[in-house]
This record gives structure tokens, sequence and C-alpha cells, in this order.
């Protein structure tokens, strides 16, 4: 690829979104605001990535499809870069990205420390299960209207 | 000792404290008592084996000869390994491991507060991102400690039983050898034994209130930090590593 064909940082972000959350598809990445940063050095292409949470298991895997993402549309020359400061934060999941875990099913983070209501029924009668959940992101609640239990992802 | 030895040795006991406790946690994956505790303790260990990677990361990078974090966890033997004994106990029952996970991450979400500060920006970087964890494990076992102390007769008698096992063990994380001094001379950490006073006002508050009484010995169990451990370090290793032992290099 010449200099000249090179994609916009713009385009390249819009590709990014089209990569899904392996844990959670229904997000992209970039809904999940941990794609920190896009920029050419040269004719390089550097994506920073910054992990959820320092164990989680999902890192290696969404380096991979981002690599993956990245080469389908004919990058050549990547390099991607794992950035810890600062540190993720729940603040930085989009709008976009609030929206269509609820409509999942699974409660977006709130500054109060929990659901506000029942993502299925809606129901504000929630009660707490467990601090932690099927990934190092969620927690387990339960309605208590609807007696469905639900993830509620952490605020952080 | 130059200040990148000591810098070095400190790194080590960061990450083999999360290395250590984060195996030893991962032990109850799939023997825990209820689901959602299982789910728990595994989330717990993966974030401590997480951060273990930034630590040892960092570790091999400031020692320069080319160690990485997979050497420095697979390839060291006990006598090099730098974490304290607290973690490296067995994890007896769910009480005990929830009492010896409460006393370390009191500890452990203090020093990371103040390593944020710390004069090394790579070292402030991954306490940020650590401490983000460590605040919630430690919400989680403080309310777990009130909960099981405060609760019935049994799970009262087997809290306090773990207390008492476990408390000699909490004094060599505020125990500071050379290390330790020039580290803190240096800005990049604080003095153990500066934690001290804050680590006893919030154990006593949450210990009070699980109705738990603090056991009066001051014996102090020591040696981790220097690489002398007790006989289950070496139990621990022999599963961690038997894998990179028999097949040097193997990989997933």
């Amino acid at each position: 690829m010449s200099t000249a064909a090179l994609p916009s940082t713009d385009e390249v972000w819009t590709w990014l979104d089209q990569v899904p959350d392996p844990e959670i598809p229904v997000i992209s990445v970039v809904d999940l605001g941990i794609v920190r940063g896009v920029e050419w050095q040269d004719d390089t292409l550097v994506v920073h990535v910054t992990p959820t949470y320092s164990g989680c298991p999902a890192t290696t895997l969404i380096n991979i499809e981002i690599e993956k993402a990245l080469r389908d549309r004919g990058i050549e020359k990547l390099r991607i870069e794992r950035r810890i400061s600062p540190a993720w934060t729940t603040d930085w999941l989009s709008e976009r990205g609030r929206q269509k875990l609820e409509d999942y099913g699974i409660a977006p983070p709130q500054a109060a420390g929990g659901p506000d209501h029942c993502p299925r029924c809606g129901s504000k009668n929630v009660e707490k299960v467990s601090q932690f959940g099927s990934t190092p992101c969620k927690a387990q609640w339960r309605c208590k209207d609807c007696l469905e239990p639900f993830d509620y992802f952490k605020c952080i | 000792m130059t200040r990148d030895e000591a810098f070095f040795e400190f790194l080590l006991r960061m990450g083999d404290n999360t290395l250590i406790l984060g195996h030893r946690v991962s032990e109850w994956c799939g023997h825990s008592p209820v689901l959602e505790e299982d789910i728990a303790l595994a989330n717990t260990a993966l974030d401590l084996i997480g951060q273990t990677q930034m630590w040892l990361g960092l570790a091999g990078e400031i020692e320069g000869k080319g160690r990485s974090a997979d050497d420095l966890a697979y390839l060291r033997d006990a006598w090099d390994f730098r974490n304290v004994l607290l973690v490296e106990r067995p994890n007896g029952d769910f009480g005990q491991t929830i009492m010896r996970q409460f006393l370390f991450d009191a500890w452990h979400s203090l020093m990371l507060g103040r390593l944020m500060q710390s004069s090394d920006t790579r070292v402030a970087e991954i306490a940020a991102k650590a401490s983000k964890e460590a605040a919630y494990h430690l919400e989680r076992s403080a309310d777990l400690v009130v909960r099981l102390g405060d609760g019935t007769a049994e799970s009262h008698a087997r809290m306090q039983a773990a207390l008492d096992d476990h408390w000699p063990y909490t004094g060599e994380l505020f125990l500071s050898d050379a290390a330790d001094k020039a580290v803190a001379e240096a800005g990049l950490a604080p003095d153990p034994a500066s934690l001290k006073e804050e680590w006893d006002e919030m154990v006593t508050r949450v210990l009070t209130e699980a109705t738990l009484a603090i056991p009066e010995g001051a014996y102090v169990h020591k040696g981790g930090k220097a690489g002398t451990h007790t006989e289950h370090l070496g139990y621990i290793l022999a599963q961690m590593q038997w894998l990179q032992r028999a097949y040097p290099g193997a990989t997933w």
C-alpha cells in the first residue's frame, strides 16, 4: 500500500466499530471504550488498546480480532500497543453501547453502584446476587418481580 | 545494593504476592460452596494474575537480563520467590480463604493507593489500574468477613479460628529491610511500616463489626520477602511450574 493510499484514521475507526467484543458480541470494541487511539506512524498503523480488567482473558482474543479486521481491509503494516494509563473506566462506554447492553439484557453501569432497573421487565425491585458474574466486567443481579437473574455491567 | 537491584526486588515482591495468592485462590475453581462464590473467587484470582503480568513484566525490564513475566513466574525456584508467607498459606475452609483475602486486600488497597504517587510513571500506572480491582476485592472480602463473623455460631467460630491462624502472618507486610528503604528513598514506593497504622484502623473497624476478637500475641512469622518460605510454597510451585519444567518453552 503506498502512502498516498493510506486510509484515514476516521475510516479505521469505523472499521474498528464493526469488531465485536468477543464476550459481549452485541457491542463493539469501540463501544466498550477500549480502543484509545489510532494513528499512522509513517506507513505503520498503530492502534492503542487498553484492557478492561488486567487479567481479562479476552484481551488477547480482542487483539487478534482487531488485527484480523484491519488485515482484511488491506492494512499490512500494523502494530497493536497496550496502553494501561489512564485506566479503563466504564465512563468510556458509548451511549449507544449502553443502550445495546440494555437491549441485550445486561444492565448498563450506574454511578450508584447497582442497576437502576431490571433490563427485562423494567421493575426497580432488584437485588444483588453476587459482586462477580460471568465475565470480569459483570456482576449478578436478580429481579424480584419477574424473578429473572440478569448480568449487571460493573461500574468502575 | 544499587537502586535498580532494590527496585527489581520490590517489583518481585509485588508480583509474587499477587501470583501466589492468585494461584491459591484459583484452587477453589470448581470447588466452592456455591456457584456464585466459585465465580467470584475465580474472578479475583484472574485479576491478581493479570496484575502479576504487569509487575513481573516490569521487573524483567528493570533487571535487564531479558527475562519475561512468564520466565520469572515459571522458571524460578522457591528461594527466589519474594512473596510474604501469608499468601502461600493453604486455603483451609472457605472462612480461612476469605479471612486471608481480607487481611491481604486491606494492605493491598493501601499499598496501591500510595504507589499511585510513585516517582516511576510505570509503577504509578500499574497501581492505578490494579487499585480499582483491589478496591472491589476489599469491598467483597470485608462484607463477607462481617456476614460470616456476625453470622451463626458455627460461622463465627470458624472466622475467629481463621483470624487467630492468619494474624501472626500479617506483621510481615509491614517489615522494612534494606531494599524497602532504598525504594522508599528513591520515592518509588512507600516504606511498608508507614502503612501499618491505617491498616490497623481499617482492619479493626471491620473485625469489630464482625464481632471478632483481634488476637493479642505480637509474634510475627517472617522470611518470605527474603526467600525463606514455608513448605507450602514448594507444593504450589510444583503444580504451577511442572509443565514449563517438563516441556521447556511449550506454548498454547
